[in-house]
């Protein structure tokens, strides 16, 4: 049975549309009739999982996890000097003081607040995400906090065609990753990184930390802040790996609860 | 359908999708029957259709698939044995051969022909581990860099592998050198696997860190002899002179070369002076007793040999902030000047042959 509930949740993730495509999957893994009639429920219970958290606006209480006065500590709101600006991160600046750009930390905080949620929800449903910095200063902490997390890291040189040309660079049927993560959207020689372009070719949602230079355009959830410090990194790390712990352990829990009802 | 598209078009297909029903009518874009709903043209090319078989390689079966073969050929095994009344506890593959033989006789001459049921492990080819599990989650955290193997083991950087005379001294053997490459060859080998970080012991045994490059210079040990008279031996280079040093202590400045007195051997003041100033320097001019021996090159590139090669002996009379003294003097480093090669087209290694204007 748990057989049949992980495939058809790999299926059930990319949409809530597949009642049909589960019932055959379950008619092909279990073979009795009576097997068949649980499925029904199966399918109803493994739906509420998965539908009902998207219903609700804060599923997984992100918002206590840091406050403004955090972010504040943490130098988040320290952008670069007036002459590094790009001219799209204007919106999210609050102004500038001696020459460097203040980020806006009230826009930071909603900003930060969606990007987690929508990371939370990928977790939750057994997504794939792929934490992404050029920064060598950082490297070896993003690689700790994915393997912490059971997620995954690439801080190191990215390669041509390591998303859009994936069967070749892996082995075909490779599985690409659900979400990129960019803990620093530029790359060692001040461009906007490789794998942001990739991602919106290969129709990947990425969450990314925008500082003051970096192009924040192409990224599906851009959060205006610091990337150069160690303590603001160290804050983005912790917080993304709570949220991804905290969504798979909630996941965990559903899965127990429903195995629980489903047996009574 | 498919000769009235080949009449209009060549080779492309206009297939209409609404809810399964294929109208004969391809020029038709919208439907009256349901119009709330955009029907949408897919054009698809023949040539799309097939498979491109080069590209496919060889076929691919998932562990899934080859599990469920196992198994079938577990059960296929106890039923045989059953048939064949013997204990399906103890039936090897001997026997399975010999059954089918005997079940399925076969004429055909080719052996690869006849009927066999063997272990899936034997029958379909092996493939390289799929690196994911089920859902399709990747093992390694670092799969999506594409060099897993080599980004985890941090440790390569900074070490290199082993000469083949140290390899030699780990084997206790002597090996060729064409064994010694291809030793190195199967290593990297082994490193581009993707669980090789599960061998990571093994293989840093072969490595050997390289130290960090800083000016550490190699002191010559203290020697005693049998009067109990300290002396140290240096060697020292220049252009292709080679010379030899022996620098006793408690002695009373005596400086004798190839057997003669330096005076001897080096009319010339410069040379001579070359000779004191390593001495001058650290100010122990009257103390030592210095015998060497030198060939090879000019009169100034044997003095300036042995002022290496005093230089690098007294290193280990003299103090760390002596040492450092003497390697800001330059006393310690060894000239790299040597003689220019001559170059075709020219007279000599700069000077150029006349140049005429016409």
């Amino acid at each position: 049975m748990a057989a049949g509930v992980l495939s058809g949740v790999r299926q059930v993730l990319r949409g809530p549309r597949l009642v049909s495509a589960v019932f055959s999957c379950h008619g092909q893994t279990l073979s009795s009739a009576s097997a068949a009639v649980k499925s029904a429920p199966d399918t109803a219970a493994t739906e509420k999982i998965l539908n009902f958290p998207l219903t609700q606006p804060d599923y997984f209480h992100l918002s206590e996890l840091f406050t403004m006065k955090d972010l504040f500590e943490a130098r988040v709101h320290l952008g670069h000097k007036k002459g590094c600006r790009h001219s799209l991160m204007e919106p999210y600046l609050f102004g500038s003081r001696l020459d460097i750009d203040i980020i806006d930390l009230e826009q930071t905080a909603e900003h930060l607040q969606r990007a987690l949620n929508f990371t939370a929800h990928v977790a939750y449903r057994g997504g794939i995400i792929l934490f992404v910095s050029r920064r060598r200063q950082f490297g070896q902490l993003i690689e700790t906090t994915a393997r912490e997390c059971g997620e995954y890291a690439h801080t190191r040189y990215w390669k041509g065609g390591l998303l859009t040309n994936a069967p070749v660079q892996y082995s075909p049927g490779v599985r690409l990753p659900d979400l990129i993560v960019f803990f620093s959207t530029l790359n060692n020689v001040f461009q906007q990184h490789v794998g942001i372009r990739d991602a919106a070719k290969m129709n990947i949602p990425t969450v990314g930390i925008v500082d003051s230079n970096c192009n924040p355009s192409l990224i599906a959830y851009p959060v205006p802040g610091n990337d150069d410090t160690p303590v603001a990194m160290e804050m983005y790390c912790r917080l993304f790996k709570m949220t991804i712990n905290r969504a798979k352990d909630k996941r965990r829990q559903m899965e127990l609860l429903k195995g629980i009802s489903a047996s009574v | 359908r498919a000769s009235m598209a080949a009449s209009s078009c060549r080779g492309v297909r206009s297939i209409l999708w609404k809810y399964g029903s294929c109208g004969k009518n391809f020029c038709v874009s919208r439907s009256k029957t349901v119009p709330q709903l955009p029907v949408r043209h897919i054009c698809v090319s023949s040539a799309l259709w097939k498979k491109n078989l080069a590209a496919a390689g060889p076929q691919k079966f998932t562990l899934e698939f080859i599990n469920k073969q196992v198994e079938e050929f577990e059960i296929g095994k106890r039923h045989l044995a059953n048939m064949m009344g013997e204990d399906p506890e103890t039936f090897t593959q001997e026997d399975i051969d010999r059954s089918i033989a005997y079940l399925f006789p076969s004429g055909l001459f080719e052996k690869r022909a006849r009927p066999v049921m063997k272990h899936p492990e034997e029958i379909f080819p092996k493939q390289t581990a799929v690196q994911w599990d089920a859902e399709g989650r990747p093992f390694h955290f670092l799969f999506y860099t594409g060099q897993q193997s080599y980004y985890s083991l941090l440790l390569l950087t900074g070490s290199r592998w082993l000469l083949k005379e140290e390899i030699e001294e780990y084997l206790v053997e002597n090996i060729s050198d064409h064994d010694y490459m291809r030793m190195i060859q199967l290593m990297e080998k082994l490193l581009s696997m993707p669980y090789c970080s599960l061998e990571e012991e093994f293989i840093l045994k072969f490595r050997k860190q390289l130290e960090v490059q800083s000016s550490k210079h190699e002191i010559p040990a203290l020697q005693y002899d049998p009067q109990g008279v300290t002396f140290s031996v240096a060697d020292g280079r220049r252009k292709t002179a080679k010379a030899s040093i022996t620098l006793r202590d408690s002695g009373s400045g005596n400086i004798t070369i190839n057997g003669r007195n330096y005076l001897h051997y080096f009319p010339l003041l410069q040379d001579r002076e070359q000779l004191m100033f390593p001495l001058h320097f650290v100010g122990m001019l009257g103390r030592f007793d210095v015998e060497g021996s030198v060939e090879g090159s000019g009169h100034s590139a044997q003095a300036g040999a042995l002022r290496l090669a005093i230089s690098r002996a007294l290193l280990s009379f003299v103090s760390e902030g002596e040492v450092e003294k003497m390697r800001q003097a330059g006393l310690l480093t060894a000239d790299p000047r040597i003689k220019e090669r001559k170059k075709p087209g020219q007279e000599g290694a700069r000077k150029k042959f006349t140049w005429k204007k016409r």
